[in-house]
């Protein structure tokens, strides 16, 4: 649809849509429409989306489930996160509806952490939720935020008090499930508190083969001190659409870790939009993309170094296989006066054919004179040197390529601290690599 | 064991090795040597089957079997060893793994199980003391961050570990002080049976005094213009190539 529907659609469901979700949420949506109707929805002729026309992601007749229907999925309730040893606390969303039944019970959490349904939590605390929801995303642009404002009726929320030692990793497994076709707006809500120390995994799963659009806004508020690792999986599928944008505000020595994971899917568009606000701040700010068929990932980076002492580092690996294509766009921004900013970015990526495209485009503006930043760029194809000796050592060429693969695909996953995540990952490249993960049940249309 | 028979081979179209003939037996050690562009890596990598370089004609012999039939792979498999001149790094792939595959790959090539985890810290372990390779290189990356002297204890640990009829040690030489070259030799002569051999190529004569080969060939122009016994080796040390290249060209 052109996004005169979606607004029109909008006005016409208004009333419906609210009373699925909370006056937090409804408070914003006004300022959203109008955005959305001044700027539209992004497309290839605007410079950050070059390379990946997102309005075309929303031309078809998307249905949105605003009347808060229980979809009928028997997939979706046997599905278990497969990540051995993580013991994590996983809370679960349906499409876009919290699922409050499967995600642990309020009362068994530590005290000083509210986590759950953002429309919930947004009823019962509308004094926090109001004070951070939409106050860092910005619908003020062509992108998500308008339109998921617009939209969102639930999401999750996760507010962590000042100095609480979280003891597991919290996870938030997002599954898509539909017998029709469906659009799927998903907040995300993350507060942490001074001194505070968490792990977060967001993990997509579509475990029906219906063709999904999904708009997620993760909104992440990194207090004094705290440190942030968060690790974002997508394992979808080919009739997969995702726009996904997460912003990120960091106050003084935080210390923050983010990667962006992408192993199946159909098209997708991350982007990270990073504040860093506070002196002594540091971001790691990572991604793996593993495509092929005519899957599209596009990562997209804004860094934003506000003030001195600050360091920022991107590390972007791509393999691209077949005819599919890989976007990465970064830019880094040191305003005046940000001095002694260290800031590197790389983006790699091997072409395994030559129908399989890359387009890569690292941006650096510096307005200080006392800072270290570089950037870099490659597309190559596999060491020929590396193959032969590991040939020549009687390692058979298939299994050669699948080595060196896996290894520049690690590079990216050994930054992952979490260990069982990572173990996980590793596996799941290997398997990605063989051939095996296009094969998951429901999962038909990959093959 | 190999047999050579007037091959001619070369790379992006043009011809280095314009009729190579050499036999090597069980239990022997031969040296090449000559002067800078002679040929000598091109017949080291033709040897292995490296795919950048073609043959053009004559037929090389590996235990019986035809060697220019085979893949990189299967010449391993096979018992083909080829110290690298220049080895290469290869980020995110642990020495540990890398062994593991190597060495069961060539047992499934053999019809054998895959080895168990504990014969093969033993196997490790017993190698590396041949070369004194220190063990916590063993959980890097292959040659990544490894000195010269490393690398190349690094092949001959390799080299060990795979068993090989035949090895090529290519300037195993070159960047080696004296002692890291005395532990690579001696490495070498320890991994000599009667069942194996060797060849050694060589800018100089330094290794050939702790690998004593049986015969000494002087490759030339891509092809081979004299052959005889260790004491040709120190000749060259000596005299150089110079009047071994007149003595070639008067006789033709």
């Amino acid at each position: 649809m052109p996004v005169q529907n979606y607004i029109k659609l909008f006005r016409e469901n208004r009333r419906l849509l609210e009373r699925g979700s909370s006056a937090v949420l409804n408070g914003r949506r006004d300022v959203a429409l109008e955005n959305l109707e001044k700027y539209g929805l992004p497309s290839n002729s605007m410079e950050e989306y070059l390379h990946s026309n997102v309005s075309e992601w929303f031309e078809p007749d998307w249905g949105i489930n605003l009347g808060r229907i229980d979809i009928p999925t028997s997939s979706a309730a046997a599905f278990r996160c497969n990540v051995p040893n993580l013991n994590a606390r996983s809370y679960f969303m349906l499409n876009d509806i919290f699922e409050a039944e499967r995600s642990p019970d309020r009362t068994t959490l530590q005290e000083g952490i509210i986590a759950g349904s953002l429309r919930e939590i947004s009823l019962e605390r509308p004094d926090i939720i109001e004070r951070y929801y939409d106050t860092i995303s910005d619908t003020n642009k062509a992108g998500a935020a308008a339109i998921n404002t617009l939209f969102a009726q639930d999401g999750f929320v996760l507010y962590i008090s000042d100095n609480v030692t979280v003891e597991k990793p919290i996870q938030l497994v997002s599954l898509l499930s539909s017998p029709v076709d469906l659009m799927v707006n998903r907040r995300v809500l993350i507060i942490v508190g001074t001194n505070v120390r968490v792990k977060l995994l967001l993990c997509d799963h579509a475990i029906s083969p219906a063709a999904f659009l999904t708009t997620q806004v993760v909104e992440l508020f990194a207090g004094q001190g705290s440190n942030i690792e968060l690790y974002d999986l997508e394992e979808t599928h080919a009739a997969g659409f995702r726009f996904n944008e997460l912003y990120l505000k960091q106050d003084s020595y935080t210390d923050v870790a983010i990667n962006l994971i992408t192993l199946h899917n159909g098209k997708t568009r991350n982007s990270v939009y990073a504040t860093l606000e506070g002196g002594g701040a540091s971001l790691s700010l990572n991604g793996v993309a593993i495509t092929d068929k005519s899957q599209h990932v596009d990562n997209f980076t804004f860094v934003d170094h506000r003030v001195p002492n600050c360091t920022s580092s991107e590390l972007f690996n791509y393999v691209l296989d077949q005819q599919s294509v890989g976007v990465f766009a970064g830019k880094v921004l040191v305003r005046p006066g940000a001095q002694h900013t260290v800031s590197q970015q790389k983006n790699r990526n091997i072409c395994l054919t030559r129908q399989s495209r890359v387009f890569t485009q690292p941006q650096l503006e510096i307005y200080a004179d006392d800072v270290k930043c570089s950037h870099g760029a490659t597309v190559g194809r596999l060491d020929e040197n590396a193959l032969f000796y590991m040939r020549q050592r009687g390692i058979p060429e298939q299994e050669a390529r699948m080595l060196l693969l896996i290894a520049f695909v690690n590079e990216v996953i050994d930054l992952v601290e979490l260990e069982p995540f990572r173990n996980r990952l590793k596996r799941l490249v290997e398997k990605r690599f063989r051939g095996e993960l296009s094969q998951c049940e429901g999962c038909r249309i990959c093959r | 064991m190999l047999k050579i028979d007037n091959l001619q081979a070369g790379i992006d179209g043009k011809l280095i090795l314009t009729g190579i003939n050499m036999e090597v037996k069980a239990g022997e050690i031969h040296a090449v040597m000559g002067p800078n562009g002679s040929g000598k890596s091109t017949m080291s990598n033709v040897l292995v089957g490296h795919p950048a370089y073609q043959v053009v004609s004559g037929s090389i012999t590996f235990r019986g079997k035809n060697l220019l039939e085979m893949s990189a792979e299967e010449r391993s498999h096979e018992g083909l060893f080829l110290s690298f001149q220049y080895p290469v790094e290869i980020p995110g792939v642990s020495m540990i793994n890398f062994m593991r595959t190597a060495i069961n790959e060539k047992r499934r090539y053999h019809g054998l199980p895959p080895i168990s985890p504990a014969d093969f810290l033993k196997l490790i372990k017993e190698k590396r003391d041949l070369v004194k390779l220190d063990a916590g290189l063993m959980n890097r990356s292959v040659n990544e961050g490894f000195s010269g002297g490393e690398k190349k204890r690094n092949e001959i640990f390799q080299m060990a570990m795979l068993e090989p009829a035949l090895s090529i040690l290519d300037e195993t030489d070159s960047g080696l002080d004296i002692d890291a070259l005395r532990i690579v030799a001696d490495g070498v002569n320890r991994l000599k049976t009667s069942d194996t051999a060797i060849i050694v190529i060589t800018h100089y004569q330094r290794l050939l005094e702790y690998i004593k080969p049986d015969f000494v060939h002087v490759l030339y122009g891509g092809r081979i213009i004299k052959s005889a016994g260790p004491e040709l080796a120190l000749e060259l040390e000596k005299r150089g190539y110079d009047w071994v290249i007149k003595e070639y060209e008067d006789s033709l």
